[in-house]
């Protein structure tokens, strides 16, 4: 496939928590392995028992669509049976602490948990009290490996590698495990990126990831391969970090006058779910020439169904 | 109570200048009758047989400025019986206890019942602060001159800081009057809400909000302005940063005051988080490492005056969560010695500086006579294997909770023996 290494034969980590974790070789694995599944995925028979007698519960305590459908989604065409908790139904709500709520599951003999939490570490704590595989759904602001990967395939589907391209990664930063899966796992592949926010959005040394740091959006999209829009989280944000979500748009939503300072062939992402108008311009954003979000979404669950086998198995 | 003699030890006493091998006369009454270098065995009585302390050093017990105490309201943390446990087997003989219990030590009567509890349960000489407000709410000032005629040694809010400038001019105005000492937590509330590490690479990587070393420098250059107007007795709790040191240095030529930094600080930098240990999830926060090397060079300077442990006892169920969840805060007072002695063994400091922060400097800025090994006073003293390697282990430690910021560190030094009013109190 695109990346050149040596030939993988067995993933380094025992959990994948973050890409910060992962060697090229791993990255590698995954993503040939998802390759495969792309194809499975648009057949009629979209099942394989690889995961059959397994078990794998899925501990959503931030609410999410696409990542706990598609994981679930995921496991059940590789064969695994799926739990999700249902985590307002839970004993988390009568004061259970993640710890003991592990302990209870793993007494269950789970063979991968799949956790996404509003705290960052809360996967690694996890990580550290259960037997079986944790995988990361996202971690508070620190860590979201799959998508990073979903990412990538989709970009390595379409430009066929990621090496030497220019990338823009533009919008909240700072809130945004997204951002910071994707600067890893983009970095370690060869591309060149150009991280776009206004001040009070950008991570502090930010430069130190190395990365190069715009403000100025126009500036940071000239002559990028891939601009990569994030969602402004506003339900992470505790005080004024912006004036309006209008003044905003002015200057960092994606509108096709900006776009076009990116390379005429640039492709739009987009992790989800999108703030039409505020981040992107809605026609840009389903624009199908130029728009990958849908694809984004697909490749998503041929990631994770790789995810899925190569730390269940 | 027998006279007891020890002879050929390493005296340290920086209140008196003393730096000599010599011995250690206690009588009856367990005070010090006589120290140094003319007390040797060719003029001790030929009956008595001195213990020789060959080798071993012996400092003033030492004066712990900031210490949490669980009692009252969170005894399972700490009780003022297992603090002093703790405390002696550091060399630890006066503690100042912070306000921040259940309730807050912000009245009178609340005072009598921790005087009495200290005093019945506790082995070393405990110094209680009270509030600078009330229920540390920051809106209304505490009566200080009751409170400090009750026996309350200084004023402040512990963990919260006085945010309103108008409130804190009013309160320097009562503690220039009435002679108070207050002791400020320097951080700026809005500009560190919500932080958990310092602000920077290791914040962002691990995802954490930070807490921006100007939080503290806004805040000591707000309190120090004032201060210059209104002349009391004020001490900044912890410095962390070395922009901090540089306004201090800048302050000291025009005004008076003095200021403290937790042993965390000057031994860890940011980089030992590693992976969220929430044992180190601390306030203020442990820094990059250039902040390190700054606050060990303004002990140096003496633009620092004490080491503290900072000593917050926190039980297992407060830390086993995740690090934005995790209680703040690392049990410390029983390794502050052993731990400090690193910064002698690492040739950073000298043993003198580091035992004058630790001994006479907080004792001179309570204004308290401990801290010293003066003739008359109360032999409260520790002696130390300074070479004694050992390491931390949680299991072993002596307070209620184990929350050590240093587990399974090797250290070098240990306390062996620890007197308070002469009596020995702890033996390794």
């Amino acid at each position: 496939m695109a990346i050149k290494t040596d030939k993988a034969i067995k993933i380094s980590q025992k959990h994948l928590l973050g890409i910060q974790d992962l060697s090229i070789n791993d990255v590698s694995l995954i993503l040939d392995e998802a390759h495969t599944f792309i194809k499975v995925n648009q057949s009629k028979n979209k099942k394989i028992n690889v995961l059959g007698g397994k078990t794998q519960i899925n501990l959503f305590f931030e609410p999410s669509t696409r990542t706990q459908s598609s994981f679930e989604l995921a496991g059940k065409r590789l064969g695994a049976d799926v739990m999700s908790m249902n985590i307002s139904n839970s004993a988390i709500k009568k004061g259970e602490t993640l710890i003991d709520t592990a302990m209870t599951l793993n007494a269950m003999h789970p063979d991968i948990i799949v956790i996404r939490h509003q705290d960052s570490g809360a996967c690694n704590l996890l990580s550290q009290k259960v037997n079986c595989a944790v995988l990361n759904a996202g971690d508070g602001r620190r860590e979201h490996p799959t998508q990073a990967l979903l990412d990538a395939l989709t970009i390595i589907n379409r430009k066929k590698k990621i090496e030497g391209l220019k990338i823009a990664i533009c919008g909240d930063i700072l809130h945004s495990r997204v951002a910071r899966s994707n600067i890893y796992l983009l970095n370690m592949l060869g591309a060149e990126l150009n991280i776009i926010a206004p001040t009070n959005l950008m991570p502090k040394e930010i430069e130190k990831f190395g990365v190069n740091k715009f403000t100025d959006m126009k500036k940071g999209l000239k002559d990028c391969d891939i601009v990569m829009m994030l969602r402004l989280q506003s339900e992470r944000m505790s005080s004024s970090y912006l004036s309006s979500n209008r003044e905003y748009y002015e200057y960092y939503g994606l509108t096709p006058d900006k776009l076009e300072y990116a390379k005429p062939d640039a492709l739009i992402m987009h992790p989800g779910p999108m703030n039409r108008g505020i981040e992107i311009d809605t026609m840009l954003a389903d624009d199908i020439n130029k728009s990958v979000i849908k694809e984004q979404v697909e490749l998503g669950v041929a990631v994770r169904m790789a995810c899925l086998k190569i730390f269940c198995t | 109570m027998k006279k007891q003699y020890f002879i050929n030890a390493n005296i340290v006493d920086p209140h008196n200048s003393l730096n000599e091998i010599g011995g250690l006369i206690i009588d009856e009454s367990g005070k010090i009758e006589a120290i140094g270098k003319k007390v040797n065995t060719n003029n001790l009585p030929a009956r008595e047989k001195p213990i020789d302390l060959k080798g071993k050093y012996v400092f003033p017990g030492l004066v712990d400025m900031r210490v949490f105490v669980g009692e009252p309201g969170y005894e399972y943390k700490e009780n003022f019986r297992t603090l002093s446990n703790a405390a002696l087997s550091g060399g630890v003989t006066s503690v100042v206890t912070m306000p921040n219990t259940d309730p807050i030590i912000d009245n009178v009567s609340i005072v009598d019942f921790l005087k009495r509890r200290g005093r019945d349960k506790s082995k070393i000489n405990v110094f209680p602060c009270a509030s600078l407000t009330k229920n540390i709410e920051g809106t209304n000032m505490t009566e200080f001159g009751l409170l400090q005629s009750k026996g309350i040694i200084a004023f402040t809010d512990g963990i919260k800081t006085i945010q309103n400038p108008r409130l804190m001019s009013r309160i320097m105005n009562s503690a220039k009057d009435l002679g108070c000492l207050i002791m400020q937590h320097a951080e700026d509330f809005e500009l560190a809400k919500n932080g958990m590490i310092n602000s920077g690479i290791i914040a962002s990587k691990l995802g954490l909000s930070g807490i921006p070393e100007i939080a503290e420098r806004i805040l000591i250059e707000r309190d120090l302005t004032l201060l210059e107007k209104i002349k009391c007795r004020y001490h900044i709790s912890q410095l962390s940063s070395q922009k901090s040191i540089e306004v201090i240095k800048q302050r000291k030529e025009i005004v008076k005051f003095t200021s403290g930094v937790s042993i965390n600080n000057l031994s860890l930098n940011e980089n030992d988080i590693g992976d969220f240990k929430t044992f180190l999830k601390l306030s203020p926060p442990l820094r990059r490492e250039e902040d390190r090397l700054a606050l060990v060079q303004g002990l140096k300077d003496e633009l620092i005056d004490v080491i503290v442990s900072d000593h917050k006892p926190e039980d297992e169920e407060s830390k086993r969560l995740t690090f934005s969840q995790a209680a703040t805060g690392a049990s410390g007072i029983e390794t502050l010695l052993s731990l400090s002695l690193e910064l002698y063994h690492n040739e950073s400091l000298k043993l003198e500086t580091i035992i004058k922060a630790l001994t006479s400097n907080p004792a001179k800025i309570l204004k308290v006579n401990k801290g010293n090994l003066s003739i008359g006073n109360e032999a409260d003293f520790c002696i130390v294997d300074i070479d004694k390697p050992w390491i931390v282990k949680k299991e072993k430690l002596v307070s209620k909770s184990k929350n050590t910021s240093i587990e399974n560190k090797k250290l070098q030094g240990r306390v062996t023996n620890t007197f308070v009013k002469g009596i020995e109190l702890f033996r390794l």
